[in-house]
C-alpha cells in the first residue's frame, strides 16, 4: 500500500452490457425473454460509476480503466465508457465464463482484477448499484470479499480521497439518511444513480471511442484459475421456471352515484383495517 | 465448495436491528421461515448481531423462532460488512443451516452477498415468493428480473446453505405469541477494532427527508388533478385519517405544491406499500414504474380512460373534490 501513494491514482470500473429492459419483450410461447427484441446498452448504473471515476481523475489525476465480462459484442459497452471518459477498457470473454451466476461472475472478475493489480496496481474499484437485467446487486460485494477489501455499497457521494494516507470517505445511503464512512484504500464502492449526472461527452471522446479497441483476455490470460469455479459449473444457483408476471386486467371500476362509490371503496379498504391503525409512515 | 448436503439442517433468518430496534422485515421473514421449518420438520433460528441487543431475543421468540444465535459485542455497534460478514460466516460454518433468509434492505443485501462469497454458496436476490420441495429439501425462491418483465424461480441444488434476500413487505407477519420462548446460543466475534479497514464516522439523518415513503405501508398520492394547495390539503386529510404517508406525481412537485421527497416514480422513489391510493394521477409510465408493485392500488380519477385504471385494482370514476372528502368522513365514522 505504501508504494501506491507514489503512483498515479488508478480507478477500475466494472461494467456490464445489458439488454434495455424498458423495451424487452417476453416470448409468449416459451416464456423466455426475447433478447433480440431489445438493444444491448451499457448498464445505466455503470454509466454513473464511470462518470464518478472520470470526475475523480479530473481532481486527482491518474487513470480510469473499465473491465467487463461478456460476449465479444460487449466491446460496444466499453466504447460507451470511453465516450464518457475512461482511458482504457478490458473485456474478458471466453465460452468458459458463460452461464455464470453472481458467485462465478465475481470469481472471474476477481481473477482479472488480480492480473490488473499485478500489472499496474489498483486504488479504487467502482461498480454500479445493480445491473438492470439480472438485477441482484450481488456482484460488487462478491468481488470485494474475494479481494479481501471492504465493499461500501449504496454510495451516493465521494466526500474525500486522501492519497497521502490512502483513505477514502463516502456517504452511504441508508433508510434514514446517510452514513459517513471512512475506509482504507483499495476498497470497492457500488454507486447509486444520484451520485452524479452523466455529462454529455465531448467530441474528442466520441471520436476516440468510435475507433477504440479494448484488450480482450480469455481464461488463458489469467493466472491460477480454478476452471471449476467459472461459468455454469461454478454457479450454485440455476434459473428454473420462468413466467411473465400476471398482467393486471385493469381495475374493477366503481361508477355512478358518489355515495355508493364511497361505500364500495370503503368495503375494500376495511378489509385491510389493521393497516390503518398503526402509526403513519411520516 | 462441494458440500455434504445432509450435514445441513434448519432454517435461519437474519434479524436486522438498528439502534436496538428490530426491523419489521425480520419479523416478516420469521413468518415465512416458520412455514418452511414446519414443512421440513426442523428448527427455525434467528441470527441476531449488535451491541446490547440481548433483550431483543424475546421478540424473536414471540415471532416464531425456536433458537436465537446471538453475538453481542461493541465492535458490532454499527453495521459494517467486514465485521458482520465474519461473524455470520463463522456461524454458518459452525452450525450449517440448510436455508438462510435475509431482508432485502441495504444492509441485508450487502451482508448476504458478502457471506455467500465467503462460504461459497448460492444466493437468490430480491425474492418475492418462496416454497420448498420437501422430499428433495430444495428451496424454491422466485423473483422478478429484467426490470419486472419476468418472474424466475432460482434453485440451488448442490450447495448449502440455500440463501436468499427477500423483499420487505411481501410476507405477512404472524401475530406475536406472548410468552413463547426458546434457546439462546451465544457466540463471540474475534475481531479487534484496530484491525478493521472501515469506520462509520457518523450517521446523518436527512432533515429534509421527513417522509420515508419506501417504508410506508399505506400511501395516499396526489396528482395534478387536485389542482392546487387546497386540493392537496384535502388529500392530506385523507392521508392523516388513514395513517398514511403522502406521495405525489412529478407535476405536483414541479408546481411547488409539495417537496421532491414526496415524488413517486422514475425520478422519485420506488414504493411497494400494501395500499396505494392515487388521486388525480393520470398514470404516466414514469409514475407507474415507481408504484406498480404496490399490493392494492386504488385510483380516483374523473377520466374513465386514464391509464392509471389499467394499473389499479379498483377505480372510482369521479370528481376527486366530491369523493375524497366523503371518503375521509366515511372512514372516520367506520
Ligand atoms: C432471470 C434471472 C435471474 C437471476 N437471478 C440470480 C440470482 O438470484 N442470484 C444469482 O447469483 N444470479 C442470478 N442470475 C445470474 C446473474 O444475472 C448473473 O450472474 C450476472 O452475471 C451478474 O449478476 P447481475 O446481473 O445481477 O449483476 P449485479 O450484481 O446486479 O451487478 C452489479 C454491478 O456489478 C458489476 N457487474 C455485474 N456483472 C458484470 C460483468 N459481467 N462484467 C463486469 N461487471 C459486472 C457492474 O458494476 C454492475 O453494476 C440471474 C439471471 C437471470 C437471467
Ligand atoms: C424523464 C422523465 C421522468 C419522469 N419522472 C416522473 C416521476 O418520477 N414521477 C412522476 O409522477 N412523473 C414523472 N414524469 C412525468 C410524467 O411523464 C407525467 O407527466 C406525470 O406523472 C403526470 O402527473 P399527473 O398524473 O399528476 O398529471 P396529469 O397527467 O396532468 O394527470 C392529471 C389527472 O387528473 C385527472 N383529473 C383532473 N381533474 C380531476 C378531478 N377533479 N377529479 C379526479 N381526477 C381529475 C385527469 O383526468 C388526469 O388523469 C417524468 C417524465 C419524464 C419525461
Amino acid at each position: 500500500m505504501s508504494e501506491r501513494v507514489k503512483k498515479p491514482l488508478h480507478i477500475l470500473v466494472c461494467i456490464k452490457q445489458v439488454p434495455d429492459t424498458k423495451i424487452i419483450k417476453v416470448n409468449p410461447k416459451t416464456n423466455t425473454l426475447d433478447r433480440s427484441s431489445a438493444p444491448a446498452i451499457l448498464n445505466p448504473y455503470d454509466a454513473h460509476a464511470v462518470e464518478e471515476a472520470v470526475r475523480l481523475r479530473e481532481v486527482h489525476g491518474g487513470k480510469v480503466t473499465v473491465l467487463s465480462m461478456g460476449p465479444p459484442q460487449a466491446k460496444n459497452a466499453i466504447r460507451k465508457c470511453v465516450e464518457i471518459g475512461a482511458d482504457e477498457g478490458i473485456l474478458i470473454s471466453d465460452r468458459r465464463f458463460a452461464g455464470a451466476d453472481t458467485l462465478a461472475t465475481s470469481y472471474a472478475l476477481y481473477k482479472a482484477i488480480e492480473r490488473i493489480q499485478k500489472l499496474e496496481g489498483v486504488d479504487l474499484i467502482l461498480c454500479g448499484k445493480h445491473a438492470i437485467d439480472g438485477d441482484t446487486g450481488q456482484t460488487g460485494p462478491g468481488i470485494a470479499r474475494r479481494l479481501g477489501i471492504s465493499p461500501l455499497t449504496c454510495v451516493n457521494k465521494v466526500a474525500e480521497v486522501n492519497r497521502k494516507e490512502q483513505r477514502i470517505q463516502v456517504h452511504r445511503k441508508v433508510e434514514e439518511g446517510y452514513e459517513l464512512i471512512e475506509s482504507a484504500l483499495p476498497c470497492l464502492l457500488t454507486v447509486e444513480k444520484e451520485i452524479n449526472d452523466v455529462s454529455y461527452s465531448p467530441l474528442p471522446n466520441m471520436i476516440r471511442a468510435a475507433r477504440y479497441e479494448p484488450s480482450i483476455w480469455t481464461v488463458d490470460d489469467l493466472e491460477d484459475v480454478d476452471i471449476k469455479q467459472l461459468g455454469l459449473k461454478g454457479s450454485p444457483t440455476i434459473v428454473g421456471k420462468m413466467w411473465p408476471p400476471e398482467k393486471s386486467k385493469g381495475a374493477t371500476l366503481f361508477e355512478g352515484e358518489a355515495g355508493q362509490q364511497v361505500k364500495d371503496v370503503l368495503g375494500v379498504l376495511l378489509k385491510e383495517r389493521e393497516l390503518f391503525a398503526g402509526k403513519g409512515g411520516d | 465448495m462441494r458440500v455434504n448436503i445432509d450435514d445441513y439442517r434448519g432454517v435461519w433468518v437474519y434479524i436486522e436491528q438498528k439502534k436496538g430496534q428490530l426491523l419489521d422485515v425480520g419479523l416478516e421473514l420469521l413468518a415465512a421461515g416458520r412455514d418452511l421449518a414446519d414443512k421440513l420438520e426442523v428448527d427455525l433460528c434467528g441470527v441476531l448481531l449488535g451491541e446490547e441487543v440481548k433483550s431483543l431475543t424475546k421478540d424473536v421468540f414471540e415471532a416464531g423462532a425456536d433458537k436465537v444465535y446471538l453475538i453481542d459485542d461493541p465492535v458490532l455497534h454499527y453495521y459494517r460488512t467486514e465485521t458482520y460478514m465474519t461473524a455470520v460466516g463463522d456461524l454458518v460454518r459452525k452450525y450449517k443451516p440448510e436455508i438462510f433468509l435475509y431482508g432485502a434492505t441495504s444492509n441485508g443485501k450487502d451482508l448476504a452477498s458478502a457471506v455467500a462469497t465467503d462460504v461459497l454458496c448460492g444466493l437468490t436476490a430480491d425474492t418475492t415468493l418462496m416454497d420448498v420441495d420437501v422430499e428433495k429439501r430444495l428451496f424454491e425462491a422466485s423473483r422478478p428480473a429484467f426490470g419486472g418483465n419476468i418472474m424466475a424461480t432460482i434453485l440451488c441444488k448442490k450447495h448449502r446453505p440455500q440463501m436468499a434476500t427477500v423483499r420487505p413487505k411481501v410476507i405477512k407477519r404472524l401475530p406475536l405469541q406472548a410468552g413463547r420462548t426458546g434457546e439462546v446460543i451465544e457466540e463471540t466475534i474475534n475481531v479487534k477494532e484496530e484491525d478493521l479497514q472501515t469506520k462509520v464516522l457518523k450517521i446523518v439523518k436527512d432533515a429534509k427527508k421527513a417522509v420515508n415513503l419506501e417504508e410506508a405501508s399505506v400511501i395516499v398520492a396526489a396528482g395534478k388533478g387536485i389542482k392546487d394547495e387546497k386540493g392537496f390539503a384535502m388529500v392530506r386529510e385523507l392521508a392523516e385519517t388513514l395513517n398514511a404517508s403522502l406521495g405525489a406525481s412529478r407535476d405536483v412537485v414541479e408546481a411547488g405544491i409539495c417537496g421532491h421527497d414526496h415524488q413517486v416514480g422514475q425520478t422519485g422513489v420506488t414504493v411497494t406499500p400494501k395500499v396505494y391510493i392515487a388521486i388525480g394521477i393520470s398514470g404516466a409510465i414514469q409514475h407507474l414504474v415507481g408504484m406498480q408493485n404496490s399490493e392494492l392500488i386504488i385510483a380516483i380519477n374523473n377520466d374513465r380512460e386514464a391509464p392509471i385504471f389499467q394499473a389499479a385494482h379498483y377505480g372510482i370514476v369521479a370528481d376527486a373534490f366530491t369523493v375524497v372528502p366523503m371518503l375521509t368522513t366515511a372512514f372516520k365514522e367506520a
